[in-house]
């Protein structure tokens, strides 16, 4: 017999009684009179940023700001690329040269500050997690309380991969004193566009 | 013989004042759970959901694998199967072999520890490139990870800048935490963008969608998993849920359970392998369907690997964790481990004052010093137990059991350490050991009672 029959038959052996699955009461859950302001503090806490923009036009102006910097940016979410930055087959080498990468979330969490980001909205895996700097984009009305809400609103096994994002990158492994900038990005930014 | 964990504690109190940092640091990061705890009026029910959605998960265990399987298979994710450590060093092996792979990198896995994955592959000649900043230190240094969340929280900076100067030529004598990461950061970069492979544990794996999560803060399962064209992820099979919504239950739970966090920064979703990357999952037994038949035992199976009952734990936090002398050390370590070996690890649930802290902060409430004290049973019946506690055990049940020899005793007791102090105040006494003993008492607490007491007692 192979090791999967094996171990297999071994739990229908051994695993005890069916007991029922609990029902989640989201009524005993908690939640926040404003979703933007305990997001904001949530983020701040845990070291990110968040702004809240009126409209994606602001945005928009902004990233051709930063464009005009001459530093290595990639948007994702604008529409106003040219052909060089579909990078959804850009190798590790090209994107470690990222500076800041601007990438459209689904869903942002009240309680723990986090953005849900599907693999269509970043294009290639690996550029939220290697670039420098990362921004994301959610829209207002797309902040929910807590967890059991984000899990209501995303499709968790639509894509090859998704992600929640909290804050950037970081560490406490040495003596536990907390540097921002592990292997990720250094900053995280949230824009709520209202 | 082996050293017990008592043989290896006593190496690590040696050092007080590096004792006590130890004691505090934990301590902190308790505290910070408790804040976290307490800043959601619903914990405990919370506690009770992922209690029971575990309970249910290992009473449909084989429905829930076979469905996985049979989802990832279908997510274009190769699934493997391996009965003990041994056949899943052989598994990871035999892909780095076909694919003639020499660059390797691994984010924390607390399963590929328990198998000692990265040294069956040193001696194949296989060199691992081990990407938490923590893992990475004791790496450096030749020594296991001293905790499951903070691998390196048994060094202070000090020793991290030596190692690291030793290693990675930064500055002698600069021992800032944040110039260290940035050492660490450049080091580890270079590595990802070369990789040829990544390994990576997992931290649930969805029945439903046949999809794993990774939770990291730094990055780094991330950045190995999406560069290499070949990804390993490695579980051990309780590691499954029935749905995703369940993770709303876990993922509030974890992090602010491990280090007080609202969430990890990262919790990575895996469905599928990216074009032209291979994406393959080892599911591995190793000892689990034999606990999962130990009714007293069964439930140590819910384990979300998040620490808390390390950092609460009064013996951890004063002995560190390579006093345990296995991967997984702490109170859930040992209630896992007499299972792997009752013999190598028969010191460890005897390595607890079953104060039941660590029960108490369990997210998934397992009751883990019940089990320590049942394992305590377990492997005395087995014949597992020195000598001399043995005989001990059975001097005590004796006096115990018969009242008037105890008064006697305790009365003699107290007058010959009244008298002859030396007698208790010597090297022979284990209990003298960085301790003073106690003035001895004018009477015992009976005698006081007798005169004190609202009852009388009947003599």
């Amino acid at each position: 017999m192979s090791s999967r029959e094996n171990i297999l038959k071994a739990i229908a052996t051994n695993q005890p009684t069916l007991v029922p699955l609990p029902e989640i009461e989201r009524a005993a859950v908690i939640n926040y009179t404003d979703h933007f302001v305990q997001f904001k503090t949530v983020l701040e806490s845990i070291g990110g940023t968040t702004e809240m923009l009126p409209n994606l036009e602001i945005l928009k102006e902004r990233i051709r700001v930063d464009k005009a910097t001459g530093n290595c940016i990639i948007d994702t979410i604008t529409g106003e690329n040219s052909g060089e930055e579909n990078n959804s087959a850009s190798s590790a080498f090209e994107l470690e040269k990222v500076e800041r990468a601007y990438i459209k979330g689904t869903v942002a969490v009240a309680e723990n500050g986090a953005v849900w980001v599907y693999e269509s909205q970043m294009k290639n895996r690996l550029l939220p997690f290697i670039c420098q700097h990362l921004v994301l984009v959610v829209d207002r009305k797309d902040i929910v309380a807590t967890m059991h809400d984000a899990y209501d609103k995303i499709k968790a096994g639509a894509e090859g991969f998704g992600v929640f994002i909290a804050g950037p990158s970081k560490t406490a492994d040495i003596e536990q004193s907390l540097v921002i900038g592990a292997h990720g990005a250094r900053s995280a930014k949230v824009y709520i566009i209202e | 013989m082996k050293k017990t964990h008592a043989d290896l504690a006593e190496k690590f109190i040696a050092d007080e004042p590096r004792t006590n940092w130890h004691d505090d640091t934990l301590w902190f990061v308790r505290e910070k759970r408790d804040k976290a705890a307490h800043g959601l009026p619903e914990w405990e029910q919370l506690r009770e959901w992922a209690s029971q959605i575990k309970n249910h998960t290992l009473s449909n265990l084989y429905n829930y694998l076979t469905e996985f399987e049979e989802k990832a298979k279908a997510n274009g994710i190769m699934v493997h199967w391996a009965a003990d450590g041994e056949e899943h060093n052989k598994i990871v092996h035999d892909l780095i072999r076909k694919h003639k792979i020499q660059k390797i990198v691994k984010s924390k896995s607390m399963l590929t520890e328990e198998c000692h994955l990265n040294e069956y592959l040193q001696e194949n000649g296989i060199e691992v490139v081990d990407t938490d900043l923590g893992e990475r230190i004791v790496q450096f240094r030749k020594e296991p990870p001293s905790h499951i969340v903070l691998p390196a929280i048994h060094l202070k900076r000090e020793d991290v800048s030596e190692t690291f100067h030793e290693h990675l030529q930064t500055e002698k004598g600069n021992n800032d935490p944040q110039y260290l990461t940035e050492a660490a950061r450049q080091h580890l970069r270079h590595k990802f963008v070369q990789s040829e492979l990544a390994i990576t544990g997992v931290n649930f794996a969805i029945a439903e969608t046949g999809g794993f999560v990774v939770c990291t803060n730094e990055g780094n399962a991330d950045m190995g998993a999406h560069t290499a064209p070949v990804h390993i992820a490695c579980m051990g099979f309780e590691k499954i849920i029935p749905k995703a919504e369940h993770l709303a239950v876990f993922l509030r739970l974890l992090a602010r359970s491990a280090t007080g966090q609202p969430i990890t920064t990262y919790s990575s979703h895996f469905h599928k392998p990216r074009p032209n990357q291979e994406m393959h999952l080892v599911i591995v037994d190793n000892g689990r369907s034999r606990q999962l038949g130990r009714e007293d035992f069964r439930n140590s199976l819910k384990c979300i690997r998040c620490a808390a009952c390390f950092n609460t734990c009064p013996v951890y936090r004063r002995s560190g964790g390579h006093s345990y002398h296995t991967a997984v050390a702490g109170p859930i370590g040992s209630i896992l481990n007499p299972n792997l070996d009752m013999k190598a690890n028969a010191d460890l649930p005897f390595a607890s004052t079953l104060c039941g802290s660590c029960t108490n902060v369990c997210p998934v409430k397992i009751n883990i010093h019940e089990q320590l004290w049942k394992w305590r049973q377990v492997i005395v019946a087995e014949g597992y137990v020195a000598t001399s506690k043995k005989i001990g055990m059975k001097g005590m049940a004796f006096l115990l059991s018969k009242p008037k020899l105890y008064r006697f005793a305790g009365k003699m007791g107290r007058k010959m350490m009244k008298t002859f102090p030396a007698l208790t105040n010597n090297k022979l006494n284990p209990w003298y050991k960085q301790r003073e003993m106690p003035e001895p008492p004018k009477e015992s607490f009976r005698e006081w009672y007798l005169k004190n007491g609202k009852i009388k007692l009947k003599e």
